[in-house]
């Protein structure tokens, strides 16, 4: 054989030897179809169960869209490589999950591949819920396959190639996906390896919180370090946290069980959904979360509890007027804003005193031009916080010049860079989240519905 | 000092730069259809148009308002020749107490003008920011649709230019 031709026979093999390790790493069989089972065929107390652990998860969330009906998919995530739309997880038969068995529905919790065998994107968490155990995917499986099947077809995800190819997810697997990234930890607690389990599995706390790396995995080196999802910024819950007060476990459980914390403030953006699901969660999961995640933030050091004791006293005093270099942004500030973060009316109802604002103490002024622009929009149908929105009174100008303002006013951080250029985009965007999600109403707050299935 | 233009005319208004506008209206200028509700923005009751948008006056001080047009439910007609918006919500008898309706009214006039046949979806999404404790919103809702058809015919009173009175 000549010398051309050994290397070409080379590379042949090379390339057939690599296809067919490409398609062994690609390439999954599909599950068989079965006829859907009948809701009575789930038991009581595991359907039950299930809804715990959705709300645990926020399905609702994702695979719910504004004006659609729950777990029907449709929601649009802004992603950087492209838009993706949820799918419908309802027992529908056609375009739902009314055809999955058991089985295919735990492949897909674990690997990420749907029912025919397609690999799923990651905008569906199965680096997380790869952690979730058998038992749990049964009652979720349950509680999915026991609501009401809704014909919805998926939309058609706006991606560009190769990234619209499936098997390019398998590549990312290779890379990212890896299997018991949670493991019980024998000298803690088992509330604390309860919270663990949660966090790191179905909860999928860092899915937001951890930031991503240019694949778009999540960075291993940064857990919960903060990161960013639909032009809002999920903040750091670790020792890194921005939050002028410390959290403790105390303070994570009341926040995650009524959705608010007199020392923080009020969850709003898309962590409203998350506490509002979270509401129908029993206490011993909030506190096992709460417990764990205490840990992941840390006792906080000298000069961080110095300042919080600080902060906490200076809110009960009579305001201060800051020096007066920003007259534009104080008087916005003393007219539209202090008549309700001003006036100590307890929390919920009243604005949060602006000095324990984490946004106002964060990285980037997202979140504040968010709020400012938009309000918080009250829950339907239930007492609840709201703020009116700015955006149809204040110009780019103007709001950046408040939020100039509240930052040197209520927090010890630099100004923020470029803030006309956010307040800017936050305009544009508007936030998917905030036009498109069905928004913090979906799992009854009110306590007598948690014991339904 | 500082110009104020409202329903088509300036006016010297002479207060601080951070009175809230609804002050300015009711008690300067004397245009009391905006009402004072909760002074938080939460109600909706003081709602008027500025640049064709609807704003919650009590949160909205006058410092915000340089060389920008309000429009009050005065500008937009009167009792003799009422606007197409004010003559749906009578004809739809849609005003129990009538408290909640001049801000209701407003914040319909700027959807309208915005989008000239909206869906009961979008009246309901768009009117949320309003308390109405009678309990008429289903007579609203036919008011905004009537008001809707009113202008086909009429011309709707151009809140956004604030020329109305």
């Amino acid at each position: 054989m000549t010398k051309p031709g050994i290397i070409g026979s080379a590379v042949a093999a090379l390339l057939i030897g690599g296809t067919v390790a490409a398609f062994a790493i690609a390439w999954r069989p599909a599950i068989a179809a079965i006829d859907s089972p009948p809701p009575q065929s789930f038991g009581r107390a595991l359907v039950k169960r299930g809804r715990d652990l959705a709300a645990i998860g926020n399905c609702a969330e994702c695979h719910t869209v504004r004006g659609g009906k729950s777990f029907a998919g449709g929601l649009p995530v802004p992603t950087p490589f492209g838009t993706i739309f949820s799918s419908n997880i309802t027992p529908d038969a056609e375009t739902g999950i009314g055809r999955w068995s058991e089985a295919a529905f735990r492949r897909a919790m674990r690997s990420g591949v749907d029912r025919d065998g397609q690999h799923l994107y990651p905008t569906f968490p199965y680096d997380h819920f790869t952690n979730v155990t058998d038992e749990d995917d049964r009652a979720l499986y349950a509680f999915l396959m026991t609501r009401e099947p809704v014909r919805a077809t998926a939309r058609v995800n706006q991606l560009s190639f190769p990234l619209d190819q499936r098997f390019v997810i398998a590549g990312w697997k290779l890379l990212f996906l890896r299997r018991g990234t949670w493991q019980p930890d024998a000298a803690q607690s088992a509330e604390w390896n309860r919270g663990a389990y949660l966090v790191e599995g179905l909860a999928h706390c860092g899915a937001c919180h951890t930031p991503r790396n240019a694949l778009g995995a999540e960075r291993a080196s940064a857990p919960f370090a903060g990161g960013d999802v639909d032009n809002w910024h999920a903040y750091a819950i670790n020792g890194q946290s921005p939050s002028p007060v410390p959290w403790d476990a105390d303070a994570l459980f009341a926040y995650l069980r009524d959705g608010w914390h007199p020392d923080h403030g009020v969850a709003r953006g898309p962590m409203a959904q998350v506490v509002s699901n979270m509401s129908s969660v029993p206490d011993i999961d909030i506190r096992a979360i709460a417990t764990f995640m205490a840990g992941v933030f840390g006792a906080p050091t000298p000069d961080r509890k110095r300042r919080g004791d600080e902060v906490l006293a200076q809110v009960k005093l009579a305001p201060v007027q800051a020096s007066n270099t920003n007259a534009e942004g104080a008087a916005i500030y003393a007219a539209a804003c202090a008549t309700c973060h001003e006036t100590n009316r307890p929390l919920p109802y009243g604005g949060v005193n602006l000095a324990l604002s984490t946004a106002i103490s964060g990285p980037d002024a997202r979140n504040t031009a968010n709020i400012v622009l938009s309000g918080v929009r009250p829950v339907e149908g239930e007492r609840s916080p709201i703020m009116p929105g700015f955006a149809n009174s204040m110009n780019d100008g103007q709001i950046s010049a408040l939020l100039n303002y509240l930052r040197s006013r209520f927090s010890n951080r630099p100004a923020w860079p470029g803030i006309e250029k956010t307040v800017g985009m936050a305009r544009r965007t508007q936030t998917v989240l905030l036009q498109t999600s069905a928004g913090p109403n979906n799992a009854p707050a009110d306590t007598t519905q948690r014991d339904k299935p | 000092m500082m110009t104020l233009k409202v329903n088509g005319r300036d006016h010297q208004i002479d207060a601080d730069p951070d009175t809230p506008l609804l002050y300015v209206l009711r008690d300067d200028l004397e245009l009391n259809a905006a009402k004072f509700g909760c002074g938080l923005g939460q109600c909706g009751a003081c709602t008027v148009i500025v640049d064709g948008k609807a704003v919650l006056s009590c949160v909205t001080p006058l410092l915000l308002l340089d060389g920008k047009q309000v429009t009050t439910l005065e500008g937009l007609g009167s009792i003799e020749a009422p606007a197409p918006i004010q003559r749906a919500f009578m004809e739809e008898q849609a005003a129990q107490c009538g408290y909640c309706i001049a801000g209701m009214m407003m914040r319909a006039q700027a959807l309208l003008q915005k989008n000239p046949k909206p869906s009961d979806d979008e009246i309901r999404a768009e009117l949320e920011p309003h308390l109405c404790r009678c309990g008429t919103h289903m007579r609203i809702l036919r008011a905004v649709h009537r008001a809707s058809r009113l202008m086909d015919t009429a011309e709707a009173s151009p809140a956004g230019n604030g020329s109305g009175r």
